[in-house]
């Protein structure tokens, strides 16, 4: 009867969770494999232009719209601006102008990707306290899950590339953009709401006239975070065939060479800079139940 | 026929409120109920009528299910059983989609708190019913300026919320709700949260606004002086229970009950008392009725205030006359009477 009270995990006891997987991966590849390579080909199209587009602009001009966009986030400061676009000039003198704009371009469209689906699924989260249930373990899971555990399936999915980088980059850069939009939506001032609701409003007005607004400060930090993130995946996703500045920084590695690692990885914490500096700066900006600065 | 009429209303919060409206209908008390099922009594049985154009005041210390009242009027809070009618519209009984256009057409509603739009500038906050009911942006932006100016803040149209002081931030509220030329003016505790000067400045503000507009109002409010201030009736609630309903002078001379009594007790009696309340009244054909007979007396106006009353028959040696709107003698006045109608217990009028 309790013969498996032993000092060993009974042998038996075996869930077949790996085959499970594996049998299910390899059904989705046969079947539903033209579904990823057209989804793939689709991707890679629209980050191509992207990349093509920012590759085109001439340097100056990209560190001259760089200030601008940081002095309009940050309230007109202009030393946060000029000290910005300082440190892209900084980047070019690397030599790794071409790479930033790589990463730059993988980046926004990552970061568009995940928002675009973001946004809504906080949406539903925030409707819904089951959805809630639901998610939080889901999110929790693809925040802690070690990134390698995906990047297998995501490569025999999408192929090596970009593409598969913009797709785990996703998967491990959506969690706070999906975290802070729900936040955001469920932290409006309940009287606000009861205002809204009072004057007839239908769900769909109190969302986009109401809430949306005023979850806006809280949004844009998940964006920052979103994006943040995204940047601590640049190197990861240079494993998988990704380019830009995680490729300088895995070249480095792989040859010893700490000067080229170095330089490679303050452009990167350079790109964050920029990018934190900007996202944060509107969140503050948008923000209208500070007081006036 | 009433404008606004509640029956029964009663509300009980948590998991089954239906297991406890038997305990109720038992007499058992709140508390009782709270310890034996846990549900918490927001109203017991509330009958209330409201009549157009009135001010009915409904007064209550927190607790007291005032603000549950309010908002089942408007089923922001769903009442657990009871009859709500609106005219001929039986309020309860609204679809989800027939409630909304209620809200949208036939009611608006100001808060403590003022709840405005802090995104949205002064205008777009006073329109936000009218954006509501679908009315377009160039209409809606005439109608709500208008209200802007009603309310004494012509020039701030642009300014956001935040940049505002607490008086203009529900002013602005008073307007929101007024912008939809709703029925009824649902007003919870809308003065409260505001400084004693800026909030008499509103009374008076609310006061002058009803004068023109004649809206049939349920106004909330936990402070007596404000209730017997703007209430045409008064309705004093406690645990859920309505006390006593009854216009400020009789909440004032006849209280209900020990609890109603307390509250009035250091009420100043003067102000809420008018010269016809305590006035002693002339029986038809007696020689009081003919004017005549005191001709060089003090002459009253019966919706005189006592107060002011009082410093005209203090320095008169006979009775003042007291007369209606249409110059109509309706009674006198003298001095004694006038001074123990402010003594508790000899509050009562000469009939």
């Amino acid at each position: 009867m309790l013969e498996f009270l032993t000092r060993e995990f009974p042998a038996t006891w075996r869930l077949p969770l790996r085959g499970w997987t594996n049998d299910a991966v390899n059904w989705l590849l046969l079947n539903y494999g033209d579904v990823f390579r057209g989804f793939t080909e689709t991707l890679l199209q629209v980050l191509l232009r992207v990349e093509r587009f920012l590759s085109a602009l001439p340097w100056w001009l990209v560190v001259l719209l760089v200030a601008l966009l940081v002095w309009h986030a940050t309230a007109r400061s202009w030393w946060t601006a000029a000290t910005l676009a300082g440190l892209m000039v900084l980047v070019g003198s690397f030599g790794l102008w071409a790479s930033m704009m790589t990463t730059l371009a993988i980046m926004l469209v990552a970061t568009i990707f995940t928002i675009v689906l973001g946004i809504p699924a906080g949406i539903a989260m925030a409707r819904s306290d089951r959805l809630k249930r639901l998610f939080r373990p889901l999110l929790d899971g693809m925040q802690t899950m070690p990134s390698f555990v995906y990047l297998v399936p995501v490569v025999m999915f999408f192929g090596l590339g970009n593409v598969a980088a913009i797709i785990a980059t996703f998967v491990y850069a959506v969690p706070p953009i999906i975290r802070l939009t729900d936040l955001g939506l469920r932290l409006v001032d309940k009287e606000v709401m009861e205002a809204a609701d009072a004057f007839g409003a239908s769900e769909r007005q109190a969302l986009f006239l109401v809430r949306l607004p005023l979850a806006v400060p809280t949004i844009m930090a998940g964006i920052n975070q979103t994006i943040m993130m995204a940047l601590a995946m640049v190197v990861v996703a240079s494993m998988i065939g990704a380019r830009g500045l995680g490729q300088e920084v895995l070249r480095g590695l792989q040859r010893g060479d700490v000067g080229l690692g170095l330089e490679a990885g303050l452009a990167i914490v350079i790109v964050a800079v920029v990018m934190d500096r900007v996202t944060a700066g509107y969140s503050r900006r948008w923000d209208h139940t500070l007081e006036e600065r | 026929m009433p404008h606004l009429e509640a029956r029964r209303l009663t509300k009980v919060f948590g998991p089954d409120p239906d297991s406890v409206l038997p305990l109720l209908r038992d007499g058992v008390g709140k508390d009782e109920i709270l310890e034996r099922t846990g549900h918490t009594v927001g109203l017991q049985a509330v009958d209330m009528t409201v009549e157009p154009g009135e001010t009915f005041v409904v007064m209550g210390l927190s607790g007291s299910g005032k603000s549950t009242l309010v908002r089942c009027v408007n089923r922001l809070i769903e009442p657990t059983t009871g009859t709500l009618r609106l005219d001929d519209t039986d309020v309860l009984a609204l679809s989800s989609g027939a409630l909304r256009e209620l809200r949208r057409r036939r009611m608006g509603m100001v808060f403590q708190r003022f709840a405005l739009l802090p995104h949205r500038s002064v205008l777009d906050n006073v329109s936000f019913g009218l954006q509501v009911q679908g009315v377009p942006r160039a209409e809606r932006e005439r109608r709500a300026g208008a209200w802007v100016e009603r309310v004494g803040l012509q020039g701030y149209e642009r300014a956001l919320p935040r940049e505002l002081s607490g008086g203009m931030q529900q002013r602005v509220g008073l307007a929101r709700a007024l912008c939809t030329d709703p029925e009824v003016l649902l007003m919870d505790e809308a003065f409260s949260a505001l400084d004693p000067l800026i909030r008499r400045e509103m009374q008076d503000e609310l006061l002058r606004l009803q004068a023109e507009l004649g809206k049939t109002i349920v106004f909330i409010t936990h402070d007596l002086d404000e209730a017997l201030r703007l209430g045409d009736r008064v309705a004093v609630l406690k645990d859920g229970l309505l006390v006593q309903v009854g216009t400020p002078a009789e909440i004032v001379m006849h209280p209900a009950d020990d609890y109603v009594r307390a509250f009035v007790e250091h009420v100043d009696r003067s102000r809420v008392l008018k010269v016809r309340h305590v006035m002693c009244t002339a029986a038809a054909g007696s020689p009081l009725a003919n004017g005549s007979a005191l001709a060089e007396g003090v002459r009253l106006q019966a919706n005189m205030p006592l107060h002011e009353a009082l410093a005209l028959v203090a320095s008169a040696s006979e009775a003042a006359i007291v007369v209606d709107t249409s110059g109509r003698t309706v009674g006198r006045l003298d001095a004694r009477t006038a001074l123990s109608a402010l003594v508790r217990g000899h509050g009562e009028p000469s009939r």
